[in-house]
C-alpha cells in the first residue's frame, strides 16, 4: 500500500511541476475568462459615437416617428434636396441621409439610406423596425382600429419553463442554460479523458522505452505501478480542473469589479449564469440592458434551479469513472507497444466510442429524453459524456444510479483486463504485437 | 546453508520452454555465477527470483521458506538493460527508488549522501538523468541497487558500459559487499570476471542447468591432467627421460625459458613425472594446467549440443 502511495505521489509531483502543466493551468483560465469577458466587453463597447441621421421624408408619414436612441439621432429636414446634402455631405455632420419616397405605403422598398461608409447593422435594423411598425400601425388604423387597441395588441411572449419535481415542488428551469451546461460538461469530459488518458499511455511507453520498468517492478507489483500511474494522473487532472475553475472565477470577478463595477455585487453563482448567457451572445446584450432586467432575473431564477452542486458532483464522478475506464485501456496500449507510432492500431477501438459519445451529445442536447439519449447514457463507454449532457435537464435518479453503477463495474473490469495485458506487455520488446498476441497475454498465469 | 534455493522451476512461454526443471541452490554469503549462452533462460530465472514473473511449476525458497512478496525489499536487482527516468533529477530519482524498496526518507537520504560522496557524484544530485553520460547513469543505478543493503544482490552484466577504472571500482565494491555479508548472484558472459569473483556457478543451457557447483570443484573436474613445466636445458633431454605414460602435447616458451605441456596418461601422478624429469633438466616452474572457465563453458555447451 505504501508503495502505491509512493508511485502515485511521484506521478503527481513530477507532472504538476512540469512547465507544460503550469502553463496550461494559467493559460486555460485566461482563455476561458477571455471567452466570457470579451463578448461582454465588445457589447459594452457599443458605438458611443452619436450618429446624426438626416431624414428627407417626402411621404410625410414618418416625421418624428422614428425614435431616437442614445446614440442614433434623427433630424427631419424639410425642403432640402438630396443633391444639396450630397454636395455638402463632408461639411455637414451627418452619419447618413435617409430618403423616404412618397410611394412608401405601397412600395416598401422606397427607402434609401445614403452614407459615405457602410452603415452599421444596428442603425439599419433600428430604422427598418421603426418604419415597419409605423407602417403597420398606419394600415391598421386605416382599417379602423384605434390607438388603444394598437397599444394593447403589442405582446412580447417569453416562455418560462417550470419543472415539477418529484417532491411536488415547482422549479423554474431554463432549457438554454441546461443546454449550455450540458454541452460544456460533456465536452470537457471528452477532452479530459483524451488528454489525461493519453498521458497515461505516454507515461507507460516512457517507462518501457527507458527500461526503468524492470527496476520498478522488481520493487513493486506491475499492477501497483499501473494503478499508481492512473491514479496519480487522475489527481493531476482534478487539480488542473479545480485550479481552472478557481482561477477563472478569480479572473472574471477581478475583471468585473474593475471594469464593470455595476455587476460587481453579484455573487459567484450569478456570475456563472451571466457568463453562460454571455456565451450565447444574443441575450447577453439584453441582460445588461436595464429595461430587460425582468427577463434577466427570470433567467437568473431558472439558473438557480440548476443544481450546480449536483452537476459539479456528477461531473467529478463521471470524469473519474470515464477516465479510469479509458485510462486503464490507454495503459494497456502503452504497455503493448515500443513507441508511440505503434499505438495507432489499438487506439481505434478506444477512440470510436468516445467520438460516438460526442456525436450523440449533439443529438441529446436537442432531445435529452430520447431513447438514443437513454441508452447511450447507460452504456458505460459513452455514459460519462452523454449522461453529463443529460443531467442539467434533469434525469430520474434510478437512471443516474444505473449508469454510475455500470460505469464502476466496467472500469473495475477494464482495469483487471488492462492489468493482465500490462504486466506481460511491459517486459516485451521488439515484438510487433497484434490482437491475437494480446489475447494470449490475457490467458497467461500471473 | 543456502540463502536461496530454486526447486524444479519450470516456465513456459507461448512458443518455447524458457526454464525446464531448473534447480539451483545459492549458499549464503557467496558470489554465485549464473552462466549460459544467450537465450538460455538466465534472465527468466532472475525475473522469477525477483518476483517479476511467476514460475509455472516449482518454487523459490528463501532461507528455507517460500519467497514472499515483501522479500523484494531484501533483494537488489541491477538488470542488464538499465534505465532511469530521463527527465527526473538524479537525487529525486535515487530517493524514489530507495523508498520503493522500503527505506524511510531519512535513512535513504543519509545513505545516499554517503554513497554519493564515496563515488564523487554529489554534483549530479540536481541534474536530470538525460544530462548524464551513460557511465555516470550506470553509477547512479549501481548506487540505487545496493542502497537498501539487500541480503541478496542480483547483478546482470554489471560491468558492461563501464570503463576499466570504474569497472575495477565496481569489482572492489562487489567484493566489499560480500565481505559485509551479502549474497550475490552474478550473471555474465565475461568468464575472466567469473574466475575472479565467483565462488559457485551454475551453467544454464537450453532452459536447463547442466552444471552446478563450487568453481574450484568444477575446474578440478574438468582438468585434463596436463602439467606445464618450464625449465633450463634441452627439450630433447627431457623428452628422452619420459616413458610411454606421458605425452608432450605442446612445446612453448615461458618468459624466455623452454616449456612443455605434458599430459599424464593412465594412473600416473605428478610426483612420478617430477622424479623422472628432475635428473634431465633444471626445473623453473611446474604447474598443473587448470582449464579456464572459458574453456569449460565452451566444452560443456558443445558437448551438450551433441
Amino acid at each position: 500500500m505504501n508503495k502505491i502511495k509512493l508511485i502515485i505521489s511521484r506521478e503527481y509531483i513530477t507532472r504538476v511541476k512540469k512547465k507544460s502543466f503550469i502553463v496550461m493551468t494559467i493559460l486555460g483560465p485566461i482563455l476561458f475568462a477571455a471567452m466570457m469577458i470579451v463578448p461582454a466587453w465588445l457589447a459594452s463597447m457599443k458605438d458611443t459615437d452619436v450618429k446624426n441621421i438626416a431624414v428627407i421624408d417626402s411621404s410625410g408619414i414618418f416625421i418624428n416617428k422614428i425614435a431616437d436612441t442614445d446614440y442614433i439621432k434623427f433630424e427631419y429636414l424639410k425642403n432640402k434636396k438630396l443633391e444639396e446634402l450630397r454636395a455638402n455631405f463632408s461639411e455637414l455632420d451627418y452619419y447618413a441621409v435617409l430618403q423616404i419616397l412618397p410611394n412608401i405605403t405601397y412600395e416598401p422598398s422606397a427607402v434609401h439610406l445614403y452614407s459615405k461608409k457602410q452603415p452599421s447593422f444596428s442603425v439599419k435594423s433600428h430604422i427598418a423596425n421603426a418604419m415597419e411598425k409605423e407602417l403597420q400601425n398606419k394600415k391598421l388604423r386605416s382599417h379602423g382600429i384605434d390607438e388603444e387597441v394598437l397599444k394593447s395588441i403589442k405582446s412580447d411572449v417569453s416562455i418560462r419553463t417550470i419543472q415539477w419535481t418529484d417532491d411536488g415542488e415547482e422549479k423554474e428551469s431554463s432549457t438554454e442554460i441546461a443546454m449550455v451546461v450540458g454541452y460544456a460538461s460533456g465536452f470537457l469530459i471528452y477532452f479530459f479523458i483524451f488528454l489525461f488518458g493519453a498521458q497515461v499511455m505516454r507515461g507507460v511507453i516512457e517507462e518501457k522505452t527507458s527500461r526503468i520498468v524492470e527496476i520498478i517492478i522488481s520493487s513493486a507489483r506491475p499492477f501497483q505501478l499501473m494503478m499508481g500511474k492512473i491514479v496519480g494522473i487522475a489527481l493531476v487532472g482534478l487539480t488542473q480542473f479545480l485550479l481552472w475553475i478557481l482561477l477563472t472565477f478569480i479572473i472574471i470577478t477581478g475583471v468585473k469589479t474593475v471594469f464593470f463595477p455595476e455587476l460587481g455585487t453579484k455573487n459567484t453563482q450569478e456570475i456563472v449564469v451571466q457568463d453562460l448567457l454571455e456565451q450565447q451572445n444574443i441575450p447577453q446584450v439584453e441582460t445588461i440592458d436595464p429595461q430587460n432586467m425582468d427577463k434577466f432575473t427570470s433567467i437568473l431564477n431558472s439558473a438557480k434551479s440548476i443544481d450546480f452542486g449536483l452537476i459539479f458532483g456528477s461531473f467529478i464522478f463521471f470524469f473519474l469513472g470515464g477516465y479510469l475506464l479509458y485510462g486503464s485501456l490507454f495503459a494497456a496500449i502503452g504497455s503493448a507497444v515500443d513507441n508511440e507510432t505503434d499505438t495507432q492500431q489499438f487506439m481505434l477501438p478506444i477512440t470510436i466510442p468516445l467520438i460516438l459519445g460526442i456525436f450523440v451529445m449533439m443529438n441529446v442536447v436537442q432531445n435529452p429524453e430520447s431513447s438514443v439519449a437513454f441508452w447511450f447514457s447507460i452504456i458505460p463507454f459513452t455514459s460519462p459524456i452523454v449522461m453529463m449532457v443529460r443531467i442539467p435537464f434533469g434525469v430520474p435518479y434510478w437512471e443516474v444510479a444505473l449508469s454510475m453503477g455500470l460505469l464502476v463495474l466496467t472500469f473495475i473490469g477494464s482495469t483487471w483486463f488492462a492489468g493482465k495485458i500490462y504486466r506481460t506487455g511491459i517486459l516485451m520488446y521488439g515484438k510487433k504485437v497484434n490482437y491475437k498476441e494480446l489475447w494470449k497475454w490475457l490467458r497467461y498465469k500471473s | 546453508m543456502e540463502l536461496l534455493k530454486a526447486q524444479n522451476i519450470e516456465k513456459k512461454f507461448v512458443n518455447h520452454l524458457a526454464l525446464d526443471n531448473v534447480n539451483i541452490s545459492i549458499p549464503e554469503n557467496s558470489i554465485y555465477g549464473l552462466l549460459g549462452p544467450n537465450g538460455a533462460g538466465k534472465t527468466t530465472l532472475i525475473r522469477i527470483i525477483n518476483r517479476i514473473t511467476a514460475p509455472d511449476k516449482g518454487e523459490i525458497l528463501l532461507k528455507g521458506r517460500p519467497l514472499q512478496p515483501e522479500d523484494v525489499n531484501i533483494i537488489g536487482y541491477l538488470p542488464e538493460e538499465r534505465g532511469l527516468y530521463k527527465k527526473m533529477k538524479v537525487g529525486e530519482q535515487a530517493l524514489y527508488l530507495a523508498r520503493l524498496k522500503g527505506l524511510s526518507k531519512r535513512d535513504a537520504l543519509k545513505r545516499l549522501k554517503y554513497w554519493f560522496e564515496k563515488f564523487e557524484m554529489q554534483a549530479w544530485w540536481n541534474k536530470k538523468v538525460e544530462e548524464l553520460s551513460k557511465g555516470m547513469a550506470q553509477k547512479v543505478q549501481f548506487v540505487t541497487t545496493i542502497l537498501h543493503e539487500p541480503e541478496l544482490l542480483i547483478f546482470d552484466e554489471p560491468f558492461s558500459g563501464f570503463d576499466p577504472i570504474n569497472a575495477n571500482m565496481l569489482k572492489q565494491e562487489i567484493i566489499e559487499l560480500k565481505k559485509k555479508g551479502a549474497t550475490i548472484i552474478f550473471s555474465t558472459h565475461n568468464m575472466a570476471s567469473v574466475e575472479e569473483l565467483c565462488d559457485h556457478i551454475t551453467l544454464i543451457n537450453q532452459s536447463r542447468n547442466i552444471l552446478e557447483g563450487h568453481i574450484d570443484d568444477i575446474r578440478k573436474k574438468y582438468k585434463s591432467n596436463i602439467y606445464e613445466i618450464s625449465f633450463n636445458g634441452e627439450i630433447e633431454k627431457l623428452e628422452k627421460s619420459l616413458n610411454k605414460y606421458y605425452e608432450i602435447i605442446d612445446k612453448t616458451k615461458v618468459n624466455g625459458h623452454n616449456a612443455v605441456r605434458v599430459k599424464l596418461l593412465h594412473q600416473t601422478n605428478d610426483n612420478e613425472l617430477l622424479s623422472l624429469i628432475i635428473p634431465s633438466v633444471e626445473i623453473i616452474s611446474f604447474n598443473e594446467v587448470i582449464p579456464s572457465m572459458n574453456d569449460i563453458f565452451i566444452k560443456v555447451v558443445n558437448e551438450y549440443k551433441n
